[in-house]
């Protein structure tokens, strides 16, 4: 798209378009010096050596170091994905479905407190209350539920599925519950006066309407949750951690761009998998639609 | 008369049942979304407690007159963090609201393409995009300036402000800008004096995100700006680290502020017919 003005004839129908780019182009600029630059720079340089040659040296390096923090933070975000989903769906199945006013009301207004809370103060919320003397087992003590010599540190993997599962469990319910009030009632209605259970309604009539939103909502967890750095620098002290704790620690420590770049290749990977399960998902439930 | 007593017992035990289950289920919710911000305060507020405590043993406002001391770090944070939100919301905005009015109202070539390149970077982990940013600011001198900090925090701001201001202007009422052109008014005015004023809460709300995001931003900053810039976030991450829980509640709770508050007022600024043509 070359300037039109240079153009000796330009064409009517560029000349329509010139004030739109005019207004765009700014923008435009901006999110290719600050996003589209340093992402090609980030794919190019995990195949870069010294010298300026391709090599795949890093990307091994980077599986021979870091396998297990690979593995542990797929394991992390499958475990968390799978929670969020669950939660969520009850929760937006209740505002939906249920049937006691003031309950709906309150879980209304009660959900959605952890989507504005930065990520950065759960992790602080989550270090002091899942610690070995954080105030949930201090509760589970006092209550009789737990005996004092079993309490036990979640500031693990359990730790961070619980805390990517508090913050992002909003942000799906708020998108399910949206478009479960946009289903047609009547199917449901119908449902109800033969019989059926709320439970069975929720899953079997609600939820196979909703699932490209729940998809999504869970694919757009999948990279927050690839990206957060600050709560598994916060709850995790040691290995195995999760891959963006790891990165951090090869350019802060190291200055070693190389290896951490081949690990950002790692997670750009996972999130396309997840895209490409996704995708192969609506498509093929296109021709079922179809009928 | 036996058969009703029973069936009254059964509907009163299930008219209970309908009641205590949700009440159960509504405290448990309670408790997971509270429980973490309990500790946050009581942490906040702790003047002692030490490990076999299982709560505080002294309460007290001791580490709230530390942090806001005359010349403490957490004085420095605050305005650093302010100042640099402000900026972002100011770059991104200045950015934003010509593109969102040319994608929503003119026509431009490959606009799909031009909408998917604002949607890219919340498509994928922004945590190589941050290291690589912070590579390419290292050589231009731009690390650990308030310039580059204001310029990382501007890349998930602008693609908000993108988003929302094209929704802004797309929900704009097209009559009455045509009514306003047959009446006389140039362009200009008419943006100035039946577009912009209609689109105005959708702006404000895109700021509102813009601002919230900037304060909150804790990676861009971890890589751009440490050690010469320290926000609030980083603050608290420093103090948290360091063991100090008092000073990273404390901080946590100052951050808590601005995003509560939005939170409260935010439904008043994006209605829902801008929030419906988000995205399209």
């Amino acid at each position: 798209m070359s300037d039109p003005l240079a153009m000796p004839k330009p064409s009517a129908q560029l000349r329509a378009m010139l004030p739109g780019l005019l207004l765009i182009a700014p923008a435009i600029l901006a999110i290719a010096l600050l996003y589209v630059v340093p992402l090609v720079r980030s794919v190019v340089f995990a195949f870069v050596d010294a010298d300026g040659g391709f090599t795949t040296a890093h990307l091994a390096t980077a599986l021979e170091l870091y396998r297990r923090d690979v593995i542990f933070t797929v394991l992390v975000a499958l475990a968390s994905l799978c929670l969020i989903a669950v939660i969520s769906i009850a929760i937006a199945g209740y505002l939906t479905l249920g049937a006691t006013p003031w309950a709906v009301t309150v879980l209304r207004w009660l959900y959605r407190w952890p989507l504005f809370i930065p990520f950065i103060v759960a992790g602080q919320t989550a270090r002091s209350f899942l610690a070995r003397n954080g105030l949930l087992n201090s509760l589970l003590i006092d209550s009789g539920l737990m005996d004092p010599a079993t309490a036990q540190s979640l500031l693990d993997w359990r730790g961070l599925v619980l805390t990517f599962a508090w913050k992002q469990v909003p942000f799906v319910t708020l998108l399910l519950a949206g478009a479960m009030a946009s289903v047609d009632r009547s199917t449901v209605e119908a449902a109800r006066n033969m019989g059926a259970g709320k439970l069975r309604c929720l899953i079997e009539i609600l939820l196979p309407q909703v699932r490209g939103t729940l998809s999504v909502g869970l694919i757009l967890s999948l990279v927050t949750i690839m990206s957060v750095l600050s709560v598994p620098m916060m709850l995790i002290a040691g290995n195995p951690t999760m891959m963006t704790s790891m990165m951090a620690h090869r350019v802060t420590y190291y200055g070693d761009y190389a290896v951490a770049n081949a690990l950002g290749l790692f997670s750009y990977l996972i999130t396309v998998v997840a895209a490409f399960v996704y995708l192969r998902m609506t498509l093929a439930q296109q021709p079922e639609n179809g009928r | 008369m036996k058969t009703t007593f029973v069936e009254t017992a059964m509907s009163g035990a299930r008219h209970l049942a309908a009641q205590v289950l949700p009440a159960i289920m509504i405290g448990l919710c309670a408790f997971v979304v509270f429980g973490p911000l309990v500790n946050l305060f009581m942490w906040a507020f702790a003047e002692t407690w030490f490990f076999p405590a299982r709560y505080p043993t002294e309460y007290g406002f001791d580490f709230w007159k530390r942090v806001f001391r005359p010349r403490a770090g957490a004085w420095t944070s605050l305005f650093a963090s302010v100042w640099i939100a402000l900026a972002t919301v100011g770059l991104s905005m200045a950015l934003a609201v010509p593109a969102g009015y040319a994608l929503a109202r003119l026509t431009l070539p490959a606009r799909t393409l031009i909408m998917l390149i604002f949607l890219l970077p919340q498509a994928f982990p922004s945590l190589p995009i941050f290291v690589n940013i912070a590579r390419m600011f290292y050589g231009l001198g731009l690390n650990g300036t308030y310039i580059g900090v204001v310029l990382v925090h501007s890349l998930p701001g602008l693609v908000y402000a993108v988003w929302i201001a094209t929704a802004a202007f797309a929900a704009v009422d097209r009559t009455m800008e045509e009514a306003a052109r047959n009446l006389g008014a140039g362009p200009m005015r008419t943006f100035q004096d039946i577009t912009l004023p209609q689109a105005f809460p959708g702006l404000i709300a895109a700021s509102i995100f813009v601002f919230l995001d900037s304060i909150d931003e804790f990676t861009g900053t971890f890589f751009v700006g440490t050690p010469d810039i320290s926000t609030l976030p980083i603050l608290m991450f420093n103090a948290s680290m360091g063991g100090n829980y008092q000073i990273a509640a404390i901080t946590a709770l100052i951050l808590l502020v601005p995003s509560i508050g939005f939170m409260l007022v935010i439904e008043r600024f994006l209605k829902a017919d801008v929030l419906s043509r988000i995205g399209r």
